[in-house]
């Protein structure tokens, strides 16, 4: 059981694992696997705690109901995989600041936190705009061969590479 | 049976779950949940998400044409514009090299212990997110219409049969990934 417990797997071995777990969501759920729909139903929900029902009439959560679905699911069963795989091979450790963050910016924790912050900004309202993110589209779209997720995968990466050069 | 089950709410919010708990389980063991492994890879020295992403797609490809084929599954194709799918990419773009996660990934961390996912990435999306919300009706009013192309696929582009398609786009995959392994990456 030595490869259960290898920090890293081959991107192969989970390359093939995502794509066999696309045919499972298609067959048994029909739907294709996403993430960032559920982040915005969330922010929905979130509202209702204060405008309560006035929230869906709003015409993002008529489209976008702020409820927790199939996708929401998806997600919350993603942090408890993620969290499974790092303590059965020893990688959890609570940390502030990554390594290569830590080697340009140094280690403090507050300016990777406001960066962050500013980061998923500017991710939550892209995704939100192009109708996907690096799973439903950059997976799902392009696997089904769709225009708009290979044009959108490209843009990420144009844009991600560009910055990426930019900032480091 | 299977469309009982599609239908069944409380079976499908336990299987979105179950194949949650798979992928971020996938995600975190392919190291695509370390920020230095997003930023190696929009750096261009860590080919690691590039190679899980093309895999992923080469297999889920030929599976899910395979099944829609046969009538086990349909598709879900989002439409696109060049207002939506390329301004909303870039923007995306630019937060994935600042943030150093992307959705998918950035949950995956919070399961890590990656506390920079959890306080800052997090609460920024909501944020985001919601403020995409608030400005979502001029958005689609007024730029969604940009070099409108709908819910296109390759298959109306390339005019050759489907499988000649999927297999055109399999063997680039191929290439790709070869190219990348022969030079090192």
């Amino acid at each position: 059981m030595d490869w259960f417990t290898a920090a890293r797997w081959s991107p192969y071995v989970v390359g093939i694992g995502i794509g066999i777990l696309s045919w499972v969501a298609f067959y048994i759920s029909d739907k294709p696997l996403g993430c960032s729909t559920a982040f915005a139903r969330t922010s929905g929900m979130l509202e209702m705690l204060l405008r309560k029902e006035r929230t869906k009439e709003r015409p993002y959560f008529r489209e976008f109901a702020p409820v927790i679905d199939w996708q929401w699911m998806l997600v919350l069963g993603l942090v408890i995989g993620a969290f499974v795989s790092a303590m059965s091979s020893g990688s959890f450790s609570l940390r502030w600041v990554p390594d290569l963050w830590a080697s340009s910016f140094g280690a403090h924790a507050f300016p990777r936190l406001m960066t962050a912050l500013n980061g998923g900004i500017l991710i939550g309202f892209g995704s939100r705009w192009a109708g996907g993110c690096t799973s439903g589209h950059g997976i799902s779209g392009t696997l089904q061969l769709a225009v708009s997720g290979w044009i959108a995968v490209l843009c990420f990466f144009i844009g991600g590479v560009l910055t990426a050069f930019m900032i480091y | 049976m299977l469309e009982e089950l599609r239908k069944n709410r409380n079976f499908q919010l336990f299987t979105g779950l179950l194949i949650g708990i798979f992928f971020g389980f996938l995600l975190q063991r392919g190291g695509v949940t370390y920020f230095d492994v997003i930023i190696g890879q929009l750096l261009l020295q860590d080919f690691t998400v590039l190679k899980v992403m093309l895999v992923a797609v080469l297999v889920g490809m030929v599976g899910v044409h395979y099944m829609v084929h046969k009538g086990y599954a349909s598709w879900h194709i989002k439409d696109g514009s060049i207002g939506k799918t390329v301004v909303g990419g870039l923007i995306f773009g630019v937060g994935f090299a600042v943030l150093g996660y992307c959705p998918g990934t950035l949950t995956g961390a919070i399961g890590q212990g990656s506390l920079d996912a959890l306080f800052g990435g997090l609460t920024g999306i909501l944020l985001g997110s919601w403020f995409f919300s608030l400005i979502f009706p001029y958005v689609r009013d007024h730029i969604y219409g940009w070099g409108d192309f709908g819910q296109l696929v390759f298959k109306d582009v390339i005019k050759k049969e489907p499988w000649k398609v999927v297999a055109g786009f399999g063997v680039g995959i191929v290439v790709f990934l070869g190219i990348l392994e022969l030079a090192g990456l």
